[in-house]
């Protein structure tokens, strides 16, 4: 509980502030909270990527960026009335859903009655990896990995694709924007 | 001592939802296009957060199979979401070069300066 108010102040300081290297330092922060959240929801192994991908890799791709452009934010010239009425608005109908939930923890839910036990039950003769969420992504949801993995294939090749063809700027960012494709790419 | 309860009870959900529609916010009323993305990240933590809530089992451990516990959490969301994570940083990459390219198309990131620049040319 006190993590997510940690996180809900961080995310106030992500929207108010206009120092772009900021926000960005913000964000790896955020992502370390968000991680240590998962570890309290028993997400174990999401914590580790949400730590080494949202917390590592984002943040130094989001700075590099930064390098090449612009560290400030110019005041917006809108009033931003419209869009808090609009973020408002979505959050008092998606609060006023939350009221049906089942109540947070609780075995009985819905969503522990369907396919889960059968993981739980089966993984260990089916394919003997204890970790069952290890032999859900690579076995029973395998075309799910194999999906995600063209996801990723593609957006390796777009982001070459972009950036094949710049110009040097006077910064000569040219070396620091190849070497962030290969940072993603070793990743995968 | 209802209404506490109650907190108690959705506290994820709602930390979630705020965190959705601060992404959302950012979104719509930032005109910086990395500020943008930030948001955009935090729409989709804010998803994750959601999928996650309602698989911990109160009393429950990790889903690492062991003769030493009985109860486990649910295994499918982790699964999900770690899809998720995985993608959304291909995404994120994908939009970062997007911002290079028009940074070096038009010398800016702002919304309003582009679309000056574009109406000129």
């Amino acid at each position: 509980m006190v993590l997510l108010t940690m996180m809900a102040v961080v995310t106030i300081g992500v929207v108010r502030l206009r120092n772009l290297f900021a926000v960005v330092i913000l964000g790896g922060i955020y992502s370390f909270l968000m991680a240590s959240v998962m570890i309290m929801l028993d997400a174990v192994d999401v914590a580790m990527t949400e730590a080494s991908v949202g917390a590592g890799i984002s943040t130094v791709l989001m700075l590099g960026v930064l390098h090449l452009t612009k560290m400030e934010e110019i005041k917006p010239a809108h009033t931003p009335l419209l869009p808090l009425f609009v973020a408002v608005v979505t959050a008092g109908g998606l609060v006023y859903g939350t009221i049906d939930l089942p109540p947070f923890g609780d075995p009985s839910g819905i969503i522990h009655q369907n396919v889960a036990p059968y993981y739980l039950q089966n993984s260990i003769t089916d394919t003997s990896a204890p970790n069952v969420v290890t032999a859900v992504l690579a076995s029973y949801r395998g075309f799910d990995t194999l999906g995600e993995t063209v996801v990723i294939f593609t957006a390796g090749i777009a982001v070459l694709l972009l950036l094949k063809g710049r110009r040097p700027l006077p910064a000569s960012g040219d070396g620091k924007a190849k070497s962030r494709t290969r940072r993603r790419r070793r990743r995968k | 001592m209802a209404a506490f309860q109650e907190l108690v009870q959705h506290y994820n959900s709602w930390i979630a939802i705020f965190l959705m529609v601060s992404g959302l916010y950012i979104v719509v009323a930032r005109g910086n296009m990395v500020k943008k993305l930030v948001g955009l990240g935090l729409f989709q933590t804010s998803v994750y957060l959601i999928y996650l809530s309602p698989g911990k089992i109160i009393g429950g451990t990790p889903p690492i199979l062991s003769d030493q516990y009985t109860v486990y959490s649910n295994p499918l969301p982790h699964v999900l979401i770690l899809t998720a994570i995985v993608v959304g940083v291909a995404t994120l990459a994908l939009g970062l070069a997007l911002v290079v390219r028009i940074n070096e198309a038009f010398g800016s990131i702002e919304e309003d300066e582009i679309f000056e620049k574009d109406v000129e040319a």
